[in-house]
């Protein structure tokens, strides 16, 4: 080596090596075997202050370790060497590029009455279905899934199409429950007329749309980690109010909300106490409603707007498109969803405190919405459902305490698995695809405002 | 100031000229406390192209943002036919036919070329069909990429999709933003043509380059910026003659 080179040999060659471990594949499997390890410790034994290493070395040695690594290897292996045989054993030979799904997905976009017969179908089952299950499990279907599935499609419209990360989405859930408490003369403040529940939705439609306008006008220049800071404060100002102003709220005491009924003076009804199906049906109806209608914006040029300003908003101006308008838009669609959500389960619970609205409901919103696959309405149809299934379903197996952290352990292997969603929206794979390829950014959530706008 | 001596100049010419299209008027712009323009004036007539140059800093992106209404002027006016649009947002000017292709091309990454290209068409219920079939007999290349995501183009055919897009818009006059900025020499020769013939089909244009010898073989007249304020403005040709030009901006003399 000669004293004038500049680049030192050995150094080069280390840094150019890759190592077996930093293989992608490799660093997947540290990661999985890194959740098992968490895992295990997570849902183990609880330390205790006479013995600090009483917990570490109960679990360690436990039989839960090697059952938790054997977990997380099958799923790692499963997916790192099956999937691309099974996708090409189902799909022929131009497997790989679609996926193991790949062939259903053609299937389904090239033949419209397998579209509406799986719908048809789908819809059926979610009429008749429900009627047959246990007294508990309609009642989770109602109170949580049904509910939390009209706020995650909500929250799609804000952060899926029109990319503006919001973690304070609870508080316009909080703000139509809050509403249909006072205008049914629930709350320790009387209103100027006592108000049907079935009333009261316009008026907290209009009231989250509102506050929608009211938080989107002074953050529309911010975007990414900026919006999710501001909105976590606005939820903290929802939430701190409804539980310090008790003259005003209940606070944390919590008020009796009427039930939903209609009189129409030959005609009356009441949604009981007891039976949640009828319940069931209403909240069917009303995520029905707001599906068709999203589904209807999103193919229109309102939806084709939010994609634009996703992408980018200098550009999306100069093709003519008002960002200002569509942003303000999106956020006051989105929390008038959710403000409905926020009466039907006022309504449907009876009862309501500070403490139904807590932060972890925003992030675990955003969980569903990611999961179920970003800006796909179908996706975070699934996701909501099925995340807010799982916790129930695994009360009965697991200590009840640790439920969320089996939910925290799926998302993280979603990440690493599919970061795009249960049933990603084309956008968001397209996204990924670009990410991985080094092309763009692959968040358009976070990525910064290029450029701002006067 | 200038403007006005130019003005006079043109009557002094003679001529029945083209209606102005564009008109700057005594422009002042601010970032902050820093003023940007101080006191532009520029007219842009029909079916010309003007070119706008300068160094780095010189105010060109200012004045074309200003033009397009990105920026708004804190005094001074920006005249389309003659009617006054200054404090129009961007979005609602390109109903007016202005047509802006931003500096740095900014295609949408994650649509693909016919999605951009229906995204330029979209102050219209539905892309025109006959718009579309232009932009791909004057981008041929576009034409082989419809289904390509825009993130995915090289830097030359990114900004071919950039015109595509603002030409899908009808503009009847093209305010472009350094449509040269890090293409190889032969690209730049080929967008210039293109832009040459889209000028030839009828759309007034107003482009800002660094490229000077380039942007003033295209263009009938330049003007030339510095430190916000219009310097000198004449016909392409004498620009190109000028020896402070030549020096400046063309990397000769001393």
């Amino acid at each position: 080596m000669s004293a004038t080179t500049s680049v030192n040999v050995r150094t080069a060659r280390r840094l150019r090596a890759e190592r077996w471990y930093q293989r992608p594949r490799w660093r997947r499997l540290a990661a999985m075997v890194a959740l098992a390890v968490t895992m295990t410790l997570v849902t183990g034994a609880q330390g205790s202050h006479q013995d600090l290493f009483f917990a570490l070395e109960e679990n360690l040695t436990g039989v839960a370790l090697w059952v938790w690594l054997a977990l997380a290897v099958a799923v790692w292996a499963g997916r790192e060497f099956l999937t691309p045989q099974v996708a090409s054993a189902v799909s022929g030979s131009r497997a790989l590029a679609s996926g193991p799904l790949g062939r259903v997905r053609e299937v389904w976009r090239a033949d419209r009455r397998v579209r509406f017969g799986v719908l048809a179908v789908a819809a059926a089952l979610a009429v008749l279905v429900p009627s047959g299950l246990d007294r508990y499990w309609q009642t989770v279907l109602v109170d949580q899934i049904a509910i939390f599935v009209l706020v995650a499609v909500g929250l799609n419209v804000v952060i899926g199409w029109a990319g503006m990360l919001d973690l304070g989405f609870i508080a316009f859930f909080a703000i139509g429950a809050y509403s249909a408490a006072y205008w049914t003369g629930a709350l320790p403040v009387q209103p100027p007329m006592v108000l049907n529940n079935f009333a009261v939705i316009p008026i907290a439609v209009v009231t989250c749309l509102v506050a929608g306008v009211l938080l989107g006008a002074p953050t529309l220049r911010l975007r990414g980690d900026y919006l999710a800071i501001v909105t976590l404060g606005f939820h903290e100002i929802v939430y701190l109010s409804a539980k310090n102003l008790a003259d005003y709220t209940g606070g944390t005491r919590g008020v009796k909300v009427d039930r939903f009924a209609v009189d129409l003076g030959f005609w009356s009804y009441e949604w009981g106490v007891v039976d949640a199906m009828p319940y069931y049906y209403l909240l069917l109806a009303f995520v029905a409603v707001v599906v068709f209608l999203f589904w209807r914006l999103e193919h229109s040029k309102v939806g084709r707007a939010w994609t634009a300003i996703r992408e980018d908003e200098v550009a999306a101006a100069s093709t003519g498109v008002d960002t200002v308008r569509y942003k303000l838009m999106a956020f006051a669609i989105g929390a008038s969803t959710s403000g409905v959500a926020g009466v039907a389960y006022a309504s449907k619970v009876g009862y309501i405190n500070s403490e139904n609205f807590v932060i972890l409901l925003s992030v675990l919103v955003l969980a569903y919405v990611i999961f179920g696959g970003m800006g796909s309405i179908p996706g975070v149809l699934f996701g909501a459902a099925f995340l807010v299934w799982l916790p129930e379903a695994l009360r009965s197996l697991v200590d009840p305490k640790d439920r969320y952290m089996y939910l925290g352990g799926l998302l993280v292997v979603m990440m690493i698995y599919r970061p795009q969603g249960v049933i990603p929206s084309r956008r968001r794979s397209r996204e990924l695809k670009l990410a991985r390829s080094g092309e763009v950014e692959g968040d358009g959530t976070t990525e910064p405002a290029g450029g701002r706008l006067s | 100031m200038s403007g006005a001596v130019e003005l006079t100049q043109d009557e002094a010419r003679g001529g029945a000229r083209p209606a102005p299209v564009l008109e700057l008027r005594d422009l002042r712009v601010f970032y902050g406390a820093i003023e940007a323009l101080k006191g532009v004036d520029l007219v842009v007539r029909e079916g010309e192209v003007v070119a706008l140059l300068g160094a780095n800093g010189a105010g060109k992106s200012t004045t074309l943002r200003t033009a397009s209404g990105m920026l708004q002027p804190r005094s001074g006016q920006v005249l389309l036919h003659g009617e006054r649009v200054d404090g129009i947002k961007s979005h609602d000017l390109v109903h007016f036919g202005i047509g802006h292709v931003p500096e740095g091309r900014r295609v949408f990454p994650r649509m693909t070329v016919r999605e951009n290209l229906e995204m330029g068409a979209y102050r219209f219920r539905s892309p025109d069909r006959a718009d579309l079939d232009r932009v791909f007999t004057l981008f041929p290349r576009l034409a082989e990429r419809t289904s390509q995501l825009g993130g995915t183009l090289s830097g030359g055919e990114q900004q071919m999709l950039a015109i595509g897009r603002a030409l899908m818009g009808k503009p009847e006059l093209l305010l472009l933003d350094e449509p040269s900025m890090g293409l190889a020499p032969l690209i730049v020769r080929q967008i210039f043509d293109i832009l040459r013939e889209i000028n030839d089909q009828g759309t007034t244009v107003l482009l800002v380059e660094q490229n000077a010898a380039q942007a003033l073989s295209l263009a009938d007249r330049g003007y030339v910026l510095e430190t916000g304020a219009v310097t000198m403005t004449d016909e392409s040709a004498a620009l190109l003659a000028d020896p402070r030009v030549r020096e400046a901006y063309l990397g000769e003399g001393a």
